[in-house]
């Protein structure tokens, strides 16, 4: 297999390369082709099938992760590019035990129908959220203008991450992010 | 939001509904938790070991003969493991299949290739990489020929015959419909006052779900059963289907279609990947998954609409409408493959107009093979009524502006009113219920339409563009009835197993299949309703046809009008044991046994009760004599008619004279889908309808160069609205009690999407009425106002696109 998981591979293996990443808060080796994209290896090789592929192209961002903290498309990211990087998927989102005020916003307000982007959309939500602790709904609407979703409209994805954040700011410590408005470029 | 708090069942007090999560009640939903974590399980997440990848070949030219196929470099490709051609499926008789609409279909070409994007070759390999290389490395020698996009160059003398595979096909006709009465069409017509013509083209559009297709397909040499993880909206048609395409034994096959990343109509078909995935495991003995990349599904799968409209409206110059007539032609692509109904070849295209009293009409339809992808798919719609019901409110609005009535005005003049019901349409239709004076009064007072209009008149007078669309439409949901409604002869009933445990939990199986509807939460409150079991007490399953009752899926809003109403039917066939149950428990005869919610009791003595937990207890401990022990059952729902919601969608816009740009100022939708089941649901359907019927006015569509090149094949082509452009949705409610559905409820997953797109085109034509211009083919692209604003003139959005 070349999916970065294991070293038996025959064919291919002069053409491995051995990386070291943190995914979601643990350290992994793992010996990936270079071609092989960043979500392919956390789905795959990883076995966290939570980061979705939806179109290839970096335009649906079903396959949003944070990369050192920040909303990327691991669909057209290799992996040996995270060699020496933190990833966080939706599996890094909460605990066990808790959930993310993220994901409690997304089932409070219906952010979510089918649930194929949301993996991603509430990556890059989160990101907003590290940023900017009182975004507006014009922040939000930008913050995931690049995140598709075709079931919900958008209306309660937006509620949902305004939701989150008035819980994160109500329980979270008080030195929560930035609470000035953002830049658009529309 | 109202969460579902944990009851105590008390055998002397009936339940609060609302706080066991039954009707009515905007329950969160269960699925989510799964969700939320990254924990669902759709197709491409599931791995089996020693599991195969497969990849798919497709051609780059719209019509060509295939000379020669040269697989020889793939096969010396270490990791290949399988190369299929369509020479080695015809030796299988494998390289045609059947479509849902009784045509044919290549698994893999052979002959010719009849559009871009067609399955070619196969390759299964051990990883998904090595997949493509193998598709890379194959050689395929083409000679192109003649390409055909659009129903005017099919139909045109001396073109070349797509489908000369076909025995006794001579040209590109796919079928010829008619409905209606034509003598006394042309009679309305002959004395009409005024007859006002429309002309355009519902463009091509893909659902395009976020997840693509895709199968894991796992033939087991030992045991010879085959069991298909796919994205299916209708799995039991699938299982039904490989039995007779495939021959294998309908009881060794299991389809699963686990969680479902969006349908909207676009996994109701069985496609080729399928098909080749299920062979190639049959010929290794090993999994094989496919899974469909972005372009292969929106070049390949199935589509949306991409038909034509010829509108007639024979008037009365106070308003009446005396008679529609209408020709429509559609674009089937290189195969009829619609899913729909067998008896209907343009779908429900007849159920437009259904909402207006029209005195009489007569459609006639023609289908056309062309070189593009088949479909013809019900994309977020019953079967074609998406197209049904925007050629009738464009042909409204025109013919209001003909007649120089105000369009609010002509609709109350024309639509039902609330005596009408039962009101049979000059198509055959029975239309159940409705209040459409009511709806369009409270969008016409929430828009503030008056007002709207004299803002309207002081801006033009600035040189700005306003306008406001509005668009009413009732749709037939819920097929079928099995007189009328059958795909490849199964009747369009659908069905429900209800077992209740000896504790009184229970789990709930149906023959639909949820992409995001909410099954999970909202059958669980049908039960909840009926039989007073707090829903959180009840699991849902469906997608399985080893586990689930046979059914026909989950499309055309069937869910709830259909397998919804076998809910109630298997919860009440419940409910009706365990009340003999209960006249055991409480030593008295039957007939003196009430129900409550979530209880039995004594007629005359309320305090003595048994609950339905307490009677399920003694369906396995307690049973008087002579009983059957336990509590379970199924229903099968054959439904006695469609149900049809009514919607009123208003929509205001602003034109930027300068570019043809235009930004919605608001939206209001008021829906009329009966008793609603968990409100928040419902409410989460109508804003993803909303924002589909914008996606379509405003950016959504597919098209075709002259060489057959399909644009749109990606998401950088296929323009989908984001969180930015997305308008906001005011959202009203009216409820007219569906009279034939057991709980009242009626159908809406879809209306917004059908009803919607109307509204927005509506609103940019009243913005630019001043041009005279009564069409700009959808979408209305920002460079298509621009030239109506410049020319004055309509402005067709038909294929070929230009070049350049």
């Amino acid at each position: 297999m070349s999916y970065g998981r294991s070293v038996e591979v025959v064919e291919t293996a002069e053409n491995v390369r051995r990386i070291t990443i943190t995914v979601n808060g643990e350290r992994r080796v793992v010996e990936v082709e270079p071609r092989l994209l960043l979500a392919h290896l956390m789905r795959e090789g990883l076995g966290l099938t939570g980061t979705h592929f939806g179109c290839d192209t970096t335009n649906c961002g079903a396959c949003t992760v944070l990369f050192d903290g920040e909303p990327i498309k691991s669909c057209t990211m290799l992996a040996v590019q995270a060699d020496g990087h933190e990833v966080t998927s939706v599996e890094g989102l909460g605990t066990h035990s808790e959930l993310d005020p993220v994901q409690e916003g997304f089932q409070a307000e219906h952010g979510l129908q089918c649930g194929f982007c949301t993996p991603g959309m509430m990556m890059a939500s989160k990101a907003l959220l590290n940023r900017n602790a009182s975004p507006t709904e014009e922040d939000v609407r930008w913050a995931l203008s690049g995140n598709l979703c075709r079931c919900t409209g958008y209306q309660n994805i937006v509620k949902a991450v305004l939701w989150a954040a008035d819980k994160q700011r109500l329980s979270g410590p008080a030195a929560a992010g930035d609470t000035s408005s953002e830049e658009h470029v529309s | 939001m109202t969460q579902t708090a944990p009851v105590t069942p008390s055998s002397s007090q009936a339940l609060d509904e609302i706080k066991i999560g039954g009707l009515g009640s905007s329950r969160l939903r269960v699925e989510d938790s799964r969700f939320i974590r990254g924990r669902g399980n759709y197709t491409d997440d599931v791995k089996l070991p020693g599991m195969l990848y497969m990849e798919i070949l497709r051609s780059p030219l719209a019509h060509a003969r295939i000379i020669s196929i040269d697989t020889s470099r793939a096969w010396a490709i270490p990791g290949v493991r399988l190369v299929l051609t369509g020479e080695m499926m015809a030796q299988r008789n494998l390289a045609w299949m059947p479509t849902l609409s009784y045509d044919t279909q290549a698994v893999l070409a052979t002959d010719k290739v009849r559009f871009q994007g067609q399955e070619v070759c196969v390759v299964v390999a051990d990883d998904p990489y090595i997949a493509k290389d193998g598709c890379e490395a194959i050689d395929v020698e083409y000679e192109p020929l003649p390409p055909i996009v659009n129903p005017e160059q099919s139909a045109a003398p001396g073109a070349p015959v797509i489908r000369d595979d076909k025995q006794g096909q001579v040209d590109n006709t796919c079928y010829r419909w008619e409905v209606g009465d034509r003598e006394a069409t042309e009679r309305a017509f002959a004395e009409a006052d005024v007859v006002s013509k429309l002309k355009l083209h519902y463009p091509r559009s893909h659902p395009s779900p976020i997840e693509c297709c895709g199968s894991v397909a796992d033939f087991d040499p030992a045991t010879k059963k085959l069991t298909v993880y796919m994205t299916s909206q209708a799995p039991h048609i699938v299982r039904s289907a490989v039995a007779l395409i495939a021959e294998l034994p309908e009881h060794m096959i299991r389809i699963v279609s686990p969680d479902v990343g969006g349908g909207f109509g676009n996994k109701v078909p069985v496609y080729p990947g399928y098909v080749h995935s299920i062979l190639a495991s049959i010929l290794l003995g090993k999994p094989v998954k496919w899974t469909e990349d972005k372009t292969g599904n929106l070049i390949s799968t199935g589509f949306g609409r991409d038909m034509y409209l010829d509108g007639e409206m024979a008037l009365r110059s106070d308003g009446k409408i005396l008679a529609v007539r209408m020709h429509a032609d559609t674009d089937q692509g290189a195969f009829f493959a619609d899913a729909q109904p067998s008896k209907f070849k343009i779908g429900l295209m007849h159920s437009t107009f259904a909402c207006y009293n029209i005195g009489t009409g007569y459609i006639t339809a023609q289908g056309h093979y062309t070189n593009k992808a088949p479909g013809g798919v019900a994309y977020r719609c019953s079967f074609r009524v998406t197209e049904a019901m925007f050629f009738q409110e464009r042909m409204v609005q025109a013919a209001a502006d003909d007649l120089g009535i105000d369009q609010a005005e002509f609709r109350r003049v024309n639509l039902l009113p609330d005596d009408a019901f039962p009101a049979r349409t000059p198509f055959g239709f029975l239309v159940d219920s409705g209040q459409y004076d009511k709806c369009l009064q409270i969008g016409l007072d929430a828009i503030g339409y008056e007002e709207f209009r004299r803002e309207q008149a002081a801006a033009r007078a600035k040189g700005r563009l306003l306008g406001i669309g509005i668009s009413t439409m009732t749709e037939p949901l819920g097929a079928g009835n099995s007189r009328e409604y059958d795909i490849l002869g199964i009747k369009m009933f659908d069905s429900a197993e209800l077992r209740v445990h000896l504790t009184g939990k229970a789990i709930l199986r149906t023959g639909a299949k949820t992409q995001g509807q909410g099954h999970e939460t909202t059958w669980a409150q049908i039960v909840s309703h009926e039989l007073g079991i707090p829903a959180a007490d009840v699991v849902v399953e469906e997608g399985d046809t080893d586990t689930a009752p046979y059914g026909m899926g989950t499309y055309a809003s069937r869910s709830t009008p259909v397998a919804g109403a076998a809910v109630s039917m298997v919860s009440r066939k419940i409910r009706a044991k365990a009340r003999k149950i209960a006249a055991h428990l409480l030593e008295v005869s039957e007939e003196d046994i009430e129900w409550e919610l979530g209880r039995f009791f004594v007629r005359g003595a309320p305090e003595r009760g048994a609950t339905i937990q307490e009677c399920a207890m003694a369906a396995y401990s307690n049973m008087p004599d002579g009983m059957e022990p336990g509590l379970e059952g199924n229903a099968y729902y054959d439904p006695p008619n469609l149900t049809w919601p009514f919607a009123c969608y208003i929509v205001t816009v602003e034109v930027d004279p300068e570019t043809g740009v235009w930004d919605v100022l608001r939206v209001v939708a008021v829906d009329d889908c009966g008793v609603r089941i968990n409100p928040m649901i419902v409410e989460g359907q109508i804003m993803g309808g909303l924002t589909e019927a914008y996606a379509m006015s405003n950016m959504q569509f597919q098209t075709y160069d002259a060489e057959g090149n399909i644009v749109g094949s990606n998401y950088m082509d296929y323009l989908i609205p984001t969180a930015w452009e997305t308008p906001g949705f005011e959202l009203h409610e009216v409820v007219t009690p569906c009279p034939h559905h057991p709980i009242g409820a009626k159908g809406v997953g879809e209306c917004a999407a059908v009803g919607g797109p109307a509204a927005f085109v509506n609103a940019v034509l009243d913005a630019i009425a001043h041009t005279g211009v009564r069409n700009i083919d959808m979408p209305v692209l920002p460079d298509r106002v621009w030239t109506a604003l410049q020319t004055h003139q309509d402005v067709s959005g038909a294929p070929p696109v230009r070049n350049g």
